[in-house]
């Protein structure tokens, strides 16, 4: 599947949400720890050889569980292949808190959510869609009826 | 190709079953000058993934809509518009829809389509919600900036109000509706990598910017007390 690689990789130098070398496992079987540099951006968690500054890989955040792995550290799975996890290992157990959260936060679907639902909150107490002012109020995307239950 | 190529995990998104945001044939002209070819795009999120036709299950290829401009073209082609990013040797996009209508929705979904985009919007709303409930007056006053900070790639708007620090809670049962979203800790940001490819990014902060500080003062004075 082709894709704009010259932009994906514009975006892996822009400013990060977080950054840190992690140890980082990958999905095979019988694959070591290596140190990477791990960044998240957007929705994407680019990681590089610790001294290089292209990466190496990217993962798209969306639909993806973030689980707990002892001792401080945490894995990456997609829904769609809950066996292939990517691991990673923190330094300590606050760091490892801190990327699960960012992590978590870091998907298209989640700003969605947050979005929809700070919609209804200003829209139950004013009595206002503040989507109207930005002009976006009537996109499908935005609407209370596409969350799932 | 660069050894990123063979570890960009994304295609399972083409197919998931996430509603897409929209879908629909345009034409994509292959290169400078190269034809035209009609395939179904789909866009979820801030990805246009394109395939051969409606019913195929792989993507040909995938266009990541971060740090674009969307604009109209001239070209040979009725109803087209480009993808274009910024940088030296940076991909423009030439597209065409079939219908007029279609280009107008095209254009606006792709130019609303990323993340950065949903970031500000949410941000923006999490001020004015923040500042209803503490009592509906104004937010206090921002020094007036030229351009929003580049800090982590987007307008720090949260790090001056202390309204930002209000959290959000909803009590829970109270009110029915989605869950509130976890409060975001404070903006870190990394060591540069690099000289900063940013220029398309400021364009789109300082566009961003200057709408939504258009449209907050529009809110605000709607918000005065009489």
């Amino acid at each position: 599947m082709r894709y704009n690689e010259k932009e994906l990789q514009a975006l892996s130098r822009q400013p990060a949400e977080m950054a840190a070398e992690l140890g980082m496992r990958g999905p095979k079987k019988g694959s070591v720890v290596k140190r990477r540099l791990v960044k998240l951006v957007v929705n994407f968690l680019f990681y590089f050889r610790t001294d290089e500054a292209e990466p190496i890989g990217a993962l798209l955040l969306e639909h993806c569980r973030v689980t707990q792995e002892e001792p401080s550290g945490f894995s990456i799975s997609f829904l769609e292949d809950p066996e292939r996890k990517y691991h990673f290992e923190c330094c300590s157990e606050e760091q490892c808190q801190e990327w699960m959260a960012a992590l978590r936060r870091a998907s298209y679907e989640f700003m969605r959510r947050s979005l929809i639902f700070y919609r209804n909150e200003i829209q139950k107490m004013t009595g206002k869609d503040p989507l109207e002012q930005f002009g976006i109020s009537e996109e499908a995307r935005f609407q209370l009826s596409s969350l799932k239950a | 190709m660069s050894a990123v190529a063979a570890r960009v995990v994304l295609a399972f998104y083409a197919t998931c079953d996430t509603p897409a945001d929209n879908t629909g044939f345009l034409y994509k002209k292959g290169g400078r000058h190269a034809a035209y070819h009609r395939r179904w795009f789909v866009l979820r999120g801030n990805m246009l993934f394109y395939f051969e036709d409606a019913a195929s299950r792989e993507p040909v290829g995938v266009i990541i809509l971060e740090g674009c401009t969307v604009e109209l073209v001239e070209a040979a082609e009725e109803f087209a518009f480009a993808v274009r990013f910024a940088g030296s040797r940076a991909r423009t996009y030439v597209l065409a829809a079939e219908s007029q209508a279609a280009m107008e929705g095209w254009v606006k979904a792709l130019s609303r389509a990323s993340f950065d985009y949903l970031r500000l919007v949410v941000r923006e709303l999490e001020q004015q919600l923040a500042a209803v409930r503490a009592g509906g007056g104004p937010p206090p006053a921002r020094r007036p900036r030229a351009l929003p900070s580049k800090e982590n790639g987007c307008a720090v708007w949260s790090a001056e109000t202390p309204a930002a620090s209000v959290p959000v809670r909803a009590n829970p049962g109270s009110r029915p509706g989605p869950e509130p979203p976890p409060l975001p800790p404070r903006r870190r940001a990394s060591a540069p990598n690099g000289p900063l490819d940013s220029a398309s990014f400021a364009q789109l902060h300082e566009w961003y910017g200057q709408e939504i500080r258009a449209l907050r003062s529009q809110w605000l004075s709607s918000q005065a007390q009489p």
